[in-house]
């Protein structure tokens, strides 16, 4: 059974990793004017691993080290959508790190090896493996949130995620030690094999799964485990606020669903309430908290709270439709929220400001920003012709199938919430006259400009046109979920 | 698409909405170029919503409107467009009052690209849900059409001085916007309701609203949901105790969007309650009925009653607007074939009426940057053409003969005399303080002492301004004196639903 791992399947992971040390070295080599270079090497070099992993790994369906690591086509999504968004955050990050951070070698590095992490989560087939890729994550996050060395709230926002992170992590893992002494494996497959097997759920599965479930809970964000976040979200440096929002949130998600998916189906009915109730509770907290915030950055890191809230609800009613309604909306919620990150740090990098009644008046000063922002904030708020608003009907309508209709109910009165303190935004940018003083022209570089326009673009088609989308995604959710009420849903 | 009049409902829907894309590449200070672009894109519509009504065949066949594309195959989601007997006449009025509302908004310099782009995606929004067949489209198009509301009414709109507390314009598009969401989240959640209902039942995921209508819902599952469907679509329909966004609404907005509001907007809402709540849950829409016109009641009372304390002009068009959607709630809740013809032909008939009304008070407030009442004074002398116009808003808002609103008011009180005598009469009571307060209004603003010095300066409607107000009263004398045609037309789309009904 060892005899023949097909290492020649981690190629992808093996560049990636190899990109990181490149960057790295080349560091030495630069003068510090010429650093944009390692910017531009990292995204070019993502860019041909993802043109190289695509049709390399297309339809490959194995695991190595018996089912430690899974290469499959719900893998390969993953792969796919966390190189796109490490490379975005990258190319968001050049003039950002020009003007306010030190060390741009290291800075990039690091994304690319978290890069690495987010891959190895979606493709782990057991729980060390996944807490191992986890860990590698949360590091490289650590690191990055406290990038900015001038700033104490960066300083701050990089404490407070060490320290509540480790504490997660060690939830998690008590949590992975229980499950493990419940069910004698570790291993997603067979875990399912064990429950299916167990007639009375025990004390220490229940535990076990609770921690599991409360570790997972802090590391994307949910409600109560979310307290470290809008602290985060605010003092890390923006790009890297986008890359926590975003890829921090998809990769967990990815490993959430295996995990759920793959190995704890067969005790659907021990969890699904618990994360039903946490989907709740996260979605009508954060986005009923984001109403109070004056800090775009806080009032944006409460309402991904509330997203965070909506994704539980796929795993709630976990089905094969639910599946792809949740990653649907991951794929919807990441272009629009790096569009959003990315015309506010366009906006940051030319007045430093970024609390919301600074964007007063925003539509006379930059009408791209204003616009783009515009699309971005009503697409989260689920206003049609927009990612959102598909993204959304897809979720709630799987969550609907499976008889958690209150739950969507539930859903649809948060995202009525989140459209008041989005419209707030839109107000100041489109009604309130700028200050005095800031009436100026901002300036966007050609690349943010280039970058926001074609995530906008995303946003846009994938609320006119989600279908290939749609295809591709089923065809992923396949390999985690047997088919089989794929099949009751008879389709027309 | 099947052929021409497939084609021509596409277009409808796509005219306004390729329209105001293509608007957003006008440079935006050709203002006279904007505005004359974005008449034509008005007349194409009217022009294509006239052919459509004209030539609309009564036989009951309407496989030949019907446009039809795979969308989301796997929710069952469709892009299906169609037009029947009832569509045909709000597509008219929705182009009729398009038209009119850009013509009035002249005097739009502020920023009139970005408000023309707004009010076309607007009313693309209202073309698509009356023309959708396919309910994740119907909501698109809803929530489309509300969407343009804020910046529109938050840009564009004006604030009113109460004295002792300030009703911003900020405050009116927030409101709006925030209570219009609230109910299509309602509408939202009935739907998910009976998709998920319809997929246990037939094993077929289907949003359509044919399909679902042909699903046997259980009479408990029936009463569960229609009420969603009815409070969801009547908040929009300004039904009371949701009606309270109305009136600050209209206010707040600019003329040209109090028009589109008060005359198309609030008709999605009973257009919804009746092409979707009562095809899909007839057992629920029997059941509720009696709620529906109580409630309908309650609003003709409560809106002319608010509508007599009213010192600002538009807050009194306002509040009559709540009174006389009620007409049209209380007609549908009737259920009965004649009345639910008058409810459609009152949507028609009280749209064109209100937007008449809404156009001339503007051209008061333009003029005098005055709406109150009290302070408005014999302006008759100065004002004589938009007097008249206002006279004939008003005559037809309290049901004068001639005037189409007659014709729908008579239907449905017929038609709820029938069912319960009773308040057929209370509703009979709300048109006579619709006298009231109309002729009060009237009587004061015209035809009080004029002070001379005062409004030395003040001119009358001018060319553009007379041109909306004769095309708006045309339509209105049209159905008034010749109402049998549309009836026709309306009918042929209420018969077939009420006869699944059991009426």
């Amino acid at each position: 059974m060892t005899a023949d791992v097909h290492f020649e399947l981690l190629w992808p992971e093996f560049l990636v990793a190899g990109l990181a040390f490149v960057i790295f070295t080349l560091d030495f080599f630069l003068r510090p004017e010429r650093k944009n270079i390692l910017a531009w090497v990292s995204v070019i070099g993502l860019a041909g691993i993802l043109a190289f992993t695509i049709p390399y790994l297309m339809n490959e369906n194995d695991s190595l080290f018996n089912g430690l690591y899974r290469v499959d086509d719900y893998a390969l999504f993953f792969k796919v959508l966390s190189m796109a968004i490490g490379g975005a955050v990258i190319l968001g990050s050049i003039h950002f790190v020009g003007r306010y951070l030190t060390h741009p070698g290291e800075y990039y590095a690091i994304i690319l090896l978290s890069v690495l992490a987010m891959m190895m989560m979606a493709a782990s087939g057991e729980l060390l493996t996944a807490y191992l890729s986890l860990e590698l994550l949360s590091f490289c996050l650590y690191i990055l949130s406290g990038f900015a060395l001038h700033d104490s709230k960066s300083n701050e926002a990089s404490v407070k995620y060490i320290l509540l992170g480790a504490f997660s992590s060690g939830l998690l893992l008590y949590g992975i030690v229980m499950l493990y002494g419940a069910l004698g494996t570790t291993s997603f497959a067979e875990m399912a094999v064990a429950l299916e097997g167990i007639e009375d759920i025990d004390g220490r599965l229940l535990i076990g799964l609770t921690l599991l479930i409360s570790g997972l809970g802090f590391k994307m964000a949910a409600v109560p485990f979310h307290m470290w976040a809008p602290d985060v979200y605010e003092g890390a440096p923006m790009p890297i606020t986008a890359y926590i929002a975003v890829g921090s949130k998809v990769a967990a998600f990815a490993l959430v669903l295996r995990l759920f998916a793959e190995g704890l189906l067969p005790a659907i009915d021990q969890w699904n309430v618990l994360i039903a109730g946490l989907a709740a509770l996260t979605m009508l907290f954060g986005n009923l908290v984001a109403l109070a915030q004056t800090n775009v950055k806080r009032m944006l890191a409460y309402s991904s709270v509330g997203q965070v809230g909506f994704l539980l609800m796929g795993i709630a009613s976990l089905s094969t439709l639910s599946s792809n309604g949740l990653m649907v909306h991951l794929v919807g919620y990441s272009a629009t929220n790096l569009a959003v990150f990315f015309a506010i740090t366009a906006f940051y990098n030319v007045t430093g400001k970024e609390d919301i009644v600074d964007f007063a008046g925003l539509a006379g000063r930059s009408p791209f920003l204003a616009a783009a922002i515009t699309v971005s904030l009503f697409s989260l708020a689920g206003l049609p012709f927009l990612a959102g608003f598909v993204t959304k009907f897809y979720l709630f309508s799987a969550a609907a199938a499976e008889d958690l209709l209150w739950l969507a109910g539930v859903a649809m009165v948060a995202s009525l919430i989140s459209l008041y303190y989005y419209l707030n935004v839109v107000r100041q940018m489109y009604i309130s006259p700028a200050a005095d003083g800031e009436e100026g022209a901002i300036k966007v570089p050609n690349l943010l400009y280039g970058l926001v326009g074609v995530l906008v673009i995303i946003v846009i088609l994938l609320g006119v046109y989600p279908e290939p989308l749609v295809n591709i995604i089923e065809n992923a959710t396949d390999v985690i979920l047997p088919a089989a009420d794929a099949a009751a849903l008879n389709l027309p | 698409m099947n052929g021409i009049d497939s084609v021509l409902i596409f277009a409808l829907v796509a005219v306004p909405f390729f329209g105001a894309i293509v608007l957003a590449f006008f440079p935006a200070d050709k203002h006279i170029m904007i505005h004359w672009y974005t008449r034509i894109i008005a007349a194409v519509g009217l022009a294509i919503a006239a052919y459509l009504f004209i030539t609309f065949d009564t036989s009951g066949d309407l496989t030949k409107y019907t446009v039809d594309f795979d969308w989301l195959p796997s929710l069952g989601i469709r892009f299906t467009l169609g037009l029947s007997g009832i569509t045909a006449p709000l597509m008219l009025l929705n182009a009729v009052i398009f038209f009119g509302g850009v013509l009035i908004s002249w005097n739009v310099t502020h920023r009139p690209k970005d408000f023309f782009i707004w009010l076309m995606l607007l009313v693309a929004g209202v073309y698509g849900v009356f023309a959708s067949k396919d309910l994740f489209f119907l909501f698109f198009f809803y929530e489309l059409a509300v969407v343009p509301m804020y910046l529109l009414v938050g840009v564009w709109g004006s604030s009113t001085d109460f004295g002792t507390f300030l009703r911003t314009k900020e405050y009116g598009a927030m409101k709006v916007m925030l209570v219009l969401v609230a109910g299509s989240v309602l509408v939202w959640i009935a739907i998910l309701a009976m998709w998920m209902e319809a997929r246990e039942i037939t094993g077929i995921a289907d949003f359509s609203i044919a399909g679902l209508s042909q699903v046997e819902f259980s009479e408990g599952f029936q009463k569960l949901y229609y009420p969603f469907l009815m409070v969801g679509f009547g908040i929009l329909a300004g039904l009371w105790p949701f009606h309270t966004w109305s009136p600050d609404g209209h206010v707040a907005a600019p003329t040209a969007v109090s028009m589109l509001h008060a005359g198309v907007l609030m008709k999605l809402g009973a257009f919804g309650i009746l092409a979707v709540g009562m095809v899909i849950l007839p057992k629920g829409a029997q059941f509720w009925a009696p709620t529906l016109i109580g409630l309908g009641t309650v609003n003709v009372l409560y809106g002319a009653i608010s509508a007599l304390g009213q010192k600002d002009l538009k807050y009194v068009i306002g509040y009559s607007s709540v009174s006389h959607m009620g007409y049209v709630l209380m007609g549908l809740g009737t259920l009965d074939v004649l009345a639910v013809d008058g409810a459609v032909l009152q949507m028609f008939a009280h749209g064109i009426m209100t937007a008449l009304f809404f156009a001339m008070v503007g051209v008061i407030y333009q003029r005098t940057h005055i709406r109150d009442i009290t302070v408005l004074e014999g302006l008759g002398k100065k004002m004589g053409i938009t007097g008249v116009f206002l006279a004939v808003a008003g005559l037809t808002s309290l049901g004068l003969p001639g005037f189409s609103s007659f014709v729908a008011e008579l239907l449905i009180f017929i038609g709820t005399y029938r069912t319960y005598p009773i308040l057929g009469v209370l509703a009979v009571i709300g048109a006579a303080i619709t006298a009231v307060y109309i002729l009060r209004m009237l009587g004061k603003v015209f035809f009080g002492p004029f002070d001379e010095n005062k409004w030395k300066d003040l001119t009358d409607a001018n060319k553009t301004e007379t041109g909306v107000a004769v095309l708006l009263t045309g339509f209105l004398l049209l159905w008034g004196l010749f109402p049998f045609r549309i009836v026709e037309i309306i009918d042929s789309g209420v018969a077939p639903i009420m006869e699944r009904l059991g009426n």
